[in-house]
């Protein structure tokens, strides 16, 4: 549930760029009072691993869609919420930089959905009073599948306010929620099993490696067994998602599909009712604007952006000349990249 | 994960390690210039297309001034359209009104905003990935260190990105063995897949343990220390500002439409 930067707007994307940036910022600080020197690489490979665990697809059965593991949780609970939501932060960066998964303007919106949900929401006000620093139990299981529920559910939501919010595109806010949210529960039992069996596995081969037993922990000289049994909990998660793992698109891209395929007979109808309103609106403003004076079309920046529901005067002359301009701007972008080039190569 | 995609943040990493003029510039000027860009792209109305056209030049000129392969960028931006595609795909399905006119078709404002997020789509997908091919990780990290982002968090950011190519290496390796052992590639069966991935984490965790080792007994601190100049020279501050000055003049005025009045008016 990656959000991109085409869909999102400066203004959505900026706050929430302010409010992710800001709370690593109080995990940093948070993190330099109890930093010791061994986290630094837990917290790399750790990222290294739910990089790949995220990679991997699982399918949902009987809906036809799949989906990732977000990791959220198992980094929570593993590292606490302040380390585990800079390695989210740091996940998510590398994913938006080297695979285009997730835009830059997004990133701040990304942070906040799978990171802040899991770490500061679904852990220790779900997790932890259910689980009650139990590991491997009913009670633990239980605790794991809830919290990642929760943690999905309230990512899940924030990408449909985030994008609705955003309104570049034309997803029905009631359709979309009813899609999303689902799927996304679907999603958050396959998690919370996957985040069980995994922590039930640490927890035996290494308890200490869990955050509510670090605090008091002492140094030992060997990172070996939690490292194996990681290892372990990968094979099992590995081989679990992979048995699942399909090409379907994912749970974002597949309820998007499910949206439009519905939404075409409601959508007409609603259509029609905004069209009626379009032709008087045409009608009323046609007249003034023609093949010679486009001039006053461009209107002033600020107002259109204020406005996006505004339409832009219909007219063939702007359409020709827009259409002409753009692509003689493309091929003039294109060749002043070849003559750049043609000089680096003379040079 | 596919075995491409490793081998495609390693051609990333080695562009970005180039030495070119893009390359020399300070990591702060780029970063600032790209944000800058993607918002400025991001602030049109929803139904813009022409005036999108001129901001093609940023990246075009970075790809063209830092030597970097327009292949291998348009190929990871062919890889991730799908994502905008589908969620693009129903804005032409909901929205049926008639947005423009060429000659004799009628365009739906559908269509136009689908092509709008399409074109932002390109746009902002190229900038990023031009910014890391032109940058390369290490300058970003210390570019954003120096940007007043916590260090916790740009040594995790690194350590990650280390971490990833330790468990490129050891997957090419197991990769090419598996291949070796059964006479050419051919698609893995759950328990292999299983193991095969079990083993390349610990692999890696092994690795990455030894790794950190070696660099704290090489003094490692906490701090990464990058051999470059880290003073803003002149050249930092035309870059940033002279495309700044570019992006808000192409923002106030449709600069393609400009041009396309010019050669339609001239033509008839």
């Amino acid at each position: 549930m990656h959000m991109a930067d085409a869909l999102i707007n400066p203004a959505v994307g900026g706050t929430m760029w302010i409010v992710s940036t800001g709370l690593i910022a109080w995990c940093a600080h948070k993190l330099k009072q109890t930093m010791n020197d061994r986290l630094v690489p837990m917290m790399g490979v750790l990222g290294a691993f739910i990089f790949a665990a995220m990679m991997i697809n699982f399918s949902i059965p009987v809906t036809g869609s799949s989906g990732h593991l977000g990791g959220g949780l198992i980094l929570t609970i593993l590292l606490g919420p302040y380390a585990a939501f800079i390695v989210i932060a740091s996940v998510l960066t590398v994913q938006a930089f080297f695979f285009a998964d997730g835009g830059l303007l997004a990133l701040g919106c990304n942070i906040f959905n799978l990171g802040f949900f899991p770490a500061f929401i679904a852990y220790p006000l779900v997790y932890r009073v259910i689980a009650r620093d139990e590991h491997g139990t009913l009670r633990a299981w239980i605790a794991a599948i809830v919290a990642a529920v929760v943690g999905l559910q309230l990512g899940a939501f924030g990408v449909v306010l985030e994008t609705k919010a955003s309104g570049i595109s034309e997803l029905p806010f009631g359709t979309f929620v009813l899609l999303m949210q689902p799927i996304h529960l679907a999603i958050g039992i396959v998690e919370g099993l996957a985040t069980a069996a995994v922590v039930t596995f640490v927890a035996r081969a290494r308890p200490e490696a869990l955050f509510s037993a670090r605090l008091d922990m002492q140094p030992r000289n060997s990172m070996q067994p939690v490292l194996i049994g990681l290892l372990i909990a990968t094979v099992i998660v590995g081989g679990a998602a992979s048995w699942f793992a399909s090409t379907h698109p994912d749970g974002l891209e597949w309820s998007i599909a499910k949206v439009s395929g519905q939404e075409e007979v409601t959508g007409t109808e609603d259509n029609l009712h905004k069209g009626l309103g379009q032709l008087q609106e045409k009608t009323a403003f046609l007249p003034d604007y023609g093949f010679k004076s486009t001039a006053t079309e461009t209107a002033p920046a600020e107002k259109t952006a204020a406005e996006p529901e505004q339409w832009p005067a219909i007219s063939a002359g702007t359409s020709v000349s827009g259409i002409v301009g753009g692509l003689i701007t493309l091929g003039l972008a294109g060749l002043i990249g070849f003559a750049l080039k043609a000089r680096r190569a003379g040079v | 994960m596919g075995l491409g995609q490793w081998i495609e943040i390693g051609r990333l990493d080695e562009l970005g390690r180039l030495d070119t003029p893009v390359h020399r510039l300070d990591a702060r000027a780029k970063v600032i210039t790209t944000l800058v860009f993607i918002v400025v792209v991001m602030s049109f109305p929803r139904y813009e297309v022409s005036a999108l056209m001129p901001f093609f030049l940023y990246p075009i000129a970075l790809i063209a001034l830092g030597r970097i392969p327009a292949g291998c960028i348009l190929r990871k931006i062919l890889l991730a359209a799908p994502f905008a595609l589908v969620i693009g795909m129903f804005n032409p399905l909901l929205d049926h009104q008639t947005a423009a006119k060429v000659g004799v078709w009628n365009i739906s404002g559908g269509w136009l905003s689908f092509a709008s997020i399409m074109l932002r789509f390109v746009l902002t997908v190229s900038a990023a990935l031009t910014l890391i091919a032109c940058t390369g990780i290490h300058r970003l990290g210390a570019g954003l260190e120096r940007m007043c982002a916590p260090r916790v968090f740009v040594v995790q950011l690194l350590f990650l990105y280390r971490y990833l190519f330790v468990v490129a290496d050891e997957g090419t390796r197991m990769m090419r063995s598996l291949e070796l052992r059964s006479a050419g590639p051919r698609s893995l069966r759950l328990r292999v897949y299983g193991s095969l991935v079990g083993h390349l984490l610990l692999r890696s965790m092994d690795r990455a343990d030894r790794v950190y080792r070696a660099m704290v007994a090489r003094g490692f601190s906490g701090e990464i220390r990058v051999l470059r100049q880290t003073s803003l020279r002149w050249t930092d501050w035309a870059f940033t500002g002279g495309w700044t000055a570019f992006f808000v003049a192409a923002r106030i005025w449709n600069l393609a439409d400009g041009i396309g009045r010019l050669f339609t008016k001239g033509a008839s």
